[in-house]
């Protein structure tokens, strides 16, 4: 059960209030149709899943509905911070 | 008849808005109508370390990033403006008007009853640009919660923290609530209001009566 | 009265409220402030259960959460039943009914005793691996023989009377374990302003001081407790939980407590009253004051009752009064548990003998032994006690100086009770649950938490400092350094004064060797609630085993319940020892929560019966129960599924309700379609990029239906978005796929296209919604309102404003029978007022409310799918036959659009949706049912596709069916077939899948 600071709310609130909604950065290619069908699938299908800092993107579902990312380290399980959509985060890996 | 913008159809118009309102002799039936609290309030002591009355209001959801000239428009229709710190309400003087602070371009707009029409009219014709009121009256629902009790009761039902400090009158929050979800707002000292989904009501008027149980509830009709 | 081993006065038991309790079916007495155990042991109860593999008679070995044996049934009715209960943890109360667990037939004549005793070679370790896998089949006959025989428990057959809640808890500290670390810092804490909870298992604050004789600040140490728990009370934020188990830590200091409420003092709870109450605690700061379990030394059948932790013998005497035998010898490596054999010689009961380990030991209470005359062993140990019910005398031989090999000739001496001690574990359990590894210390003679990311202090004893005044003083530092981590300044406190105690070091000392080899000693246990031995562990690492988490699972050490409070850290040294290597190499095994075991009442808590799902209803839910409707769950809604009439099957309710639809209207309650409010100058650019199809025409006052896509092209929901104004649209969503698809609008909003206008408001609950379908539907309509729905005023796919029995409406005209349809929305707090009255208008037209059964096979009859049911997100617009519902040429991409045109999804030979009718009509293939091209052909057979939707059409007069077949679009009329589980192989044609109608005249009308 992780404790998350919501950007907008400006408060720590309960893993059930959000939805984790994969790894964060992934942006839509801006011209699908110019896309081989391999870099489609990158886009779709393939993530990092890194051993240690991973950038999330979550939800404050149950709360303001809004989207944001988290710096989560996947081992111990750490956030190490939080920043809203459009900001590039602080911490990131070696 | 109620009225009806049916007549504008002909010159296409930018948005719908419609006074939802029925004739008088229509029963207004709130989602806990068929629970009949005015009868169960008869019988309930006045004792309980709860005390539970559901409110029937207008409630109104409004969508905006105000720039100046919005806000200006808005605060002049609500006569207080929007409040802009995360989770917290503001009253009228007169208290008829409650706007709380859902999101950072959302708040929930409560009047009574017969005022929604009149606040969405009144938007659609004084504020310009991108904005968005919904009346969202019938979906809605207000649960008042009062009583020595009540924080109990509220701790087994939502993860959020109480405590004084944590949580003074006037803070709103929207949370899980009794694994569906509320929007929660502290209007006294010891005086709660969840406003929930019109179709969870009656299931979470079962889990709020439940939960009260160890301590006693009154039900106001 | 016969609580023979009662003393006549001291201990924190109220000899002025006797408690008659049962055990076993026998009925005995105990005072007020008696655990189960001390209660019984008073009462001369040796045997309290069998053990689980080899059926040995076993007593109690321990006072607390980390007993092995005294594991109970507890409940004195069917429906108070609770399994697993600790007797050391149990308070008593007036009437408690008590069984062990373990043993079947009985304790006392035990028939899996007789196996045991064959030489005890029917369950070696890995016994389960070995022995069981072959055959398979047998797996539940041994699996119920092996259960009955060890006797886990059993949970109720009847419903649990008793109410268990849950509460969520925030604190700015958390200290588990109130002995003197514990009180110490939540005394600090509170003092400093901090939000505090104090929890801890005992009925009593106070810890080892409950059962010690010592002084703090010159006074004893239960009064500066009673000064301290009196402070703590007075501060509004802290709160105080006794008989609090802290179960579990979870990440980011989340904390489970179970509070044991009033199953500590009652069978069943009062009127009202919770039982257990489990507290969900996000604490800013824990301080773990955990304490330590005392190790008990492995020997030669140091599983007969009789042998006891030392520490447990002087907290029966000192706390609850009672003395657990006559004749002592106490066996030992350190110098604390000389107490025991001090306080059982001050108790007026004979110490036979202090067998000490070590060749010279020194320190004050050695000197205190020797001022009672005590008998001091020295260099010895005992290495094998005689008994079985009951211990009956012990053998001690002289050890080497490193104590692994016995020296000299063995001596024999009587005595009933063997209290044994090697030393202290720290309670590392909690530290280990957020993935702590624990770390040795030579030292402290154990593991001691390690590094951990939590916000985590610790105190006393679980640091491997075992002295009051160490727990003290670090108490007193954790509560100080709490405060300063949460930005408070700590009030001056000083550290309570103790008596000083010198003692000498303690020796490293866990398997006490026989003069045989191990393998043939007397079994020798480590885990006594798993029965492993020192011989089993050595077996496994001599089956090659090396790493403890294996050899922890080979042999079953740690475990279950137990959780291997007492016996992780023997098994690994001697482990360490087989494999030569030292502890710290060969590492530990890491605890898991929950920490004891968690009853399920507390684990549900309400969460159950009427409350274990939050379930929503329409405004028109109460007329649907007085209508008798049958309900179907369509997410967490509750619709009516059908409505029967008098004695009607199911099937003859449907055919009814599609007839009267068909052949003159019926009405459905289509309330709990997902319903978004959208506005904003880019709304309808906004559906043109997440719907498949065009909306850029779609004129004011016009509905039309949409596909929606992931980007991987496969079709996720659907339905009918109209639009209100020029930048105002109404959106309907499946009922399943409405909060899904809001927040998909959403995240494509906020994270790819944020600078597009539009917002979006979820009005599902604000409008009931109501469809009259059939062909009479335009007249009962006429009768509601003034407004005209002529058909060239009112036209199929138009949305109108109106008045509806006086109600404001929003009518759609839009069908998903086929028939003449209007789609009626009113405020839902004026739904049921509609609902009656299109009821009483109705009645001319025998208006029949159908539910959501009928509604499934009135559009199968018109080849409609559902999202969800003819859709599993595998299949894409074009696999649907819908490629009228995509816009392949919109300018922007829209989302599925590129994932559509992938290489995988424009295959021929996909598996397309088809029409399916049985070539016997009267048979209904099954849903679900697997398609075959050639019946014959060898199993296992190619699947080419499965049935999705499949009815009995009382319109037809045959059964309907939609599914995917393999290439299917270019197969009709060719035939497929589906054998079926029970031998029947059902022939059936491909068809379009339009049934009724296929030029949709009637919905035009
Ligand atoms: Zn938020």
């Amino acid at each position: 059960m992780f404790h998350i600071f919501c950007p907008h709310c400006g408060e720590y609130r309960e893993e059930e209030e959000f939805h984790a909604k994969g790894e964060a950065h992934i942006a839509r290619p801006l011209d699908p149709d110019a896309c081989r069908d391999e870099e489609w699938g990158e886009f779709l299908y393939f993530r990092t899943n890194p051993r240690g800092i991973h950038h999330e993107l979550w939800v404050h579902a149950a709360g303001c509905r809004k989207f944001f990312n988290i710096t989560r380290n996947t081992q111990t399980y750490e956030i190490l911070e939080v920043y809203k959509l459009g900001e590039m985060p602080s911490v990131v890996a070696e | 008849m109620s009225e009806t913008n049916q007549e504008t159809l002909e010159q296409p118009p930018i948005k719908l808005v419609m006074n939802q309102l029925p004739d008088a002799n229509v029963p207004f039936e709130s989602p806990l109508h068929h629970v009949e609290l005015t009868k169960i309030a008869e019988h309930s002591g006045s004792q309980g370390g709860v005390v539970f009355r559901e409110l029937s209001l207008g409630l109104l959801t409004l969508r905006c990033t105000p720039n100046a000239e919005q806000a200006a428009s808005i605060e002049g229709i609500l006569g207080v403006a929007l409040p802009s710190n995360p989770l917290t309400s503001i009253t009228s003087a007169n208290g008829e008007l409650t706007v709380m602070w859902i999101s950072p371009d959302e708040w929930l707009l409560q009047v009574p009853q017969d005022k929604a029409f009149e606040l969405e009219s009144r938007f659609f014709a004084e504020v310009s640009g991108h904005v968005s009121l919904v009346n969202v009256s019938g979906g809605m629902t207000v649960f008042e919660l009062s009583g020595n009790d009540v924080v109990k009761v509220l701790k087994k039902s939502t993860p959020i923290d109480f405590h004084d400090s944590e949580f003074p009158v006037g803070k709103v929050v929207s949370s899980i609530f009794a694994k569906s979800g509320a929007t929660i707002c502290r209007t006294s000292e010891q005086t709660y209001q969840l406003v929930v989904r019109r179709s969870f009501a009656d299931y979470l008027w079962l889990w709020l009566q439940d939960a009260s149980k160890e301590y006693g509830l009154t039900v106001m009709g | 009265m016969s609580q023979k081993n009662r003393l006549q006065d001291g201990g924190r038991i109220d000899r002025s409220k006797p408690l008659t309790f049962t055990f076993n079916g026998d009925s005995y007495q105990g005072y007020a402030g008696d655990t189960l155990a001390s209660a019984l042991i008073a009462n001369g109860i040796d045997v309290i259960g069998r053990s689980f593999k080899y059926s040995r008679p076993r007593g109690f070995v321990a006072a607390g959460a980390e007993e092995p044996n005294a594991v109970v049934q507890l409940g004195a009715t069917e429906a108070t039943q609770i399994p697993n209960v600790r007797a050391t943890q149990q308070s008593l109360y007036q009437g408690l009914v008590a069984a062990s667990t373990n043993g079947w037939p009985s304790v006392e004549t035990d028939f899996m005793g007789l196996v045991g005793k064959l030489g005890g070679k029917m369950m070696p370790p890995g016994f389960y691996y070995k022995t069981f896998m072959f055959p398979q089949s047998m797996w539940p006959t041994y699996e119920s023989y092996i259960r009955k025989a060890a006797g886990l428990g059993r949970a109720s057959k009847e419903k649990d009377v008793d109410r268990y809640d849950k509460m969520n808890q925030h604190t700015d500290v958390l200290i588990v374990g109130a002995g003197p670390a514990g009180l110490m810092a939540a005394l600090s804490a509170a003092r400093g302003g901090a939000r505090v909870i104090l929890a801890d298992e005992q009925n009593e604050f106070g810890g080892s001081l409950l059962s010690s004789k010592e002084t703090i600040d010159g006074k004893p140490a239960m009064d500066w407790v009673a000064e301290v728990v009196a402070e703590l009370n007075q501060f509004d934020d802290v709160m105080m939980l006794p008989n609090s188990q802290v179960n579990g830590y979870h990440d980011h200091n989340f904390l489970t407590i179970q509070q044991h409420c009033t199953d500590q003092f009652a069978d069943r709870a009062p009127n009202g009253a919770v039982a257990q109450r489990l507290h969900r605690v996000r604490a800013k700061w824990v301080v773990l004051a955990t304490g330590a379990h005392e190790r008990p030394l492995v020997f030669g059948n140091n599983d007969v009752p009789g042998c006891m932790q030392a520490s447990a013998v002087s907290t029966y005497i000192n706390r609850f009064s009672v003395v657990p035998g006559n004749e002592l010898v106490l066996m030992t490596s350190n110098d604390g548990a000389y107490q025991t054999a001090i306080d059982w010689h001050d108790a007026g009961r004979h110490v036979v003998a202090i067998v000490d380990a070590r060749k010279n030991p020194q320190g004050s209470l050695i000197d205190a032994a020797r001022e009672r005359g005590i008998s001091i062993m020295v260099g010895s140990g005992v290495i094998e006690v005689q008994g079985s019910k009951r211990v009956t005398g012990v053998s001690v031989a002289p050890l080497n100086d490193v104590g692994d090999k016995v020296t000299g000739a063995i001596a024999k001496l009587k005595a009933d009770t063997v209290a044994s001690s090697g030393g202290w574990s720290p309670v590392i359990h909690l530290s280990c649950h957020t993935g702590a590894r624990p770390v040795w210390d030579d030292e402290a003679i154990g593991f001691l938490p390690g590094p951990t990311v939590q916000k985590q202090l610790t105190a006393g004893a679980i640091n491997g400092v075992f002295t009051t005044h160490a727990a003290l003083s670090q108490g007193l530092q954790a509560g100080a350094d709490a405060l300063a981590h949460l930005g408070l300044e700590a009030t001056d406190s000083s550290v309570p004064t103790t008596e000083d105690v010198t003692q000498g070091k303690a020796m490293a000392l866990f398997h006490i060797p026989h003069n045989k080899p191990t393998s043939k000693a007397p079994k020798q246990f480590v885990d006594y609630q798993n029965d492993v031995t020192a011989a089993g562990i050595e077996l496994a690492c001599r089956e090659g085993f090396e790493s403890i988490e294996h050899v922890k699972r080979y042999t079953a050490m740690g475990f279950g319940t137990d959780q291997g409070k007492l016996g992780n850290i023997n098994g690994m040294a001697i482990a360490a020892k087989a494999l030569q290597k030292s502890i710290p190499e060969t590492g530990t095994t890491i605890f898991r929560p929950n920490y004891t075991p968690v009853t399920f009442g507390a684990i549900a808590g309400r969460d159950c019966g009427e409350l274990f799902d939050p379930k929503r209803f329409t405004a028109m839910h109460a007329w649907h129960v007085a209508r008798g409707a049958k309900f179907e769950d369509v997410g967490q809604w509750k619709r009516p599924w059908y409505f029967p009439k008098d004695n009607e099957t199911m099937q003859q309710a449907l055919n009814r309700e599609c007839l009267a639809t068909r052949e003159s209207v019926g009405i459905l309650d289509a309330s709990t379609l997902g319903k978004i409010d959208i506005q904003g100058k880019d709304a309808r650019e906004f559906l043109g990029r997440v719907y498949t199809n065009a909306w850029a025409k779609l004129a004011v006052g016009k509905c039309r239906y949409g596909l929606m896509c992931g980007e991987d092209g496969m079709v996720f929901d659907d339905g009918v978005t109209s639009c209100l104004g020029e930048h105002h649209f109404l959106m309907t969503t499946t009922t399943g796929g409405a909060a899904h698809v809001l927040e998909w609008l959403e995240l494509y909003h906020q994270t790819e296209w944020p600078e597009m206008e539009v917002y979006f408001t979820s009005v599902t609950d604000h409008w009931s919604t109501m469809t009259i379908s059939g062909p009479n539907s335009r007249k009962l309509l006429e009768k509601l309102t003034d407004y005209d729905v002529s058909k060239d005023h009112f036209a199929y796919m138009d949305w109108k404003p109106m008045t509806v029995a006086g109600v404001p409406a929003r009518v759609f005209r839009i069908s998903f029978t086929g028939e003449l349809s209007f789609e009626i929305n009113v405020q839902a707090n004026y739904g049921m007022h509609v609902w009656n009255a299109l009821f009483e208008a109705g009645e001319e037209f025998n208006l029949t409310p159908y539910g959501t059964e009928t509604m499934h096979i009135l559009r199968a009859e018109k080849g409609f799918i559902i999202a969800g049911q003819d859709t599993d997100g595998s299949v894409h617009p074009f696999d649907l036959g819908m490629p009228w519902a995509v816009a392949m040429k919109k300018p922007f991409s829209f989302i599925g659009k590129r994932g559509m045109q992938r290489e995988d999804c424009v295959r021929a030979d996909r598996k397309q949706l088809v029409g399916l009718k049985t070539i016997d009509p009267n048979v209904v293939l099954p849903e679900g049912a697997q398609g075959v091209f050639d019946p014959k052909a060898p199993i296992p057979m190619p699947m080419v596709g499965h049935v999705t939707s499949s009815y009995w059409s009382a319109c037809l007069g045959r059964s309907i069916a939609m599914g995917f077949v393999k290439g299917g679009h270019d197969k009709i009329g060719e035939k497929v077939y589906y054998p079926l589980a029970d031998g029947r192989v059902v022939e059936a044609e491909i068809c379009q899948p339009v049934f009724l109608d296929p030029k949709g005249e009637r919905q035009h009308v």
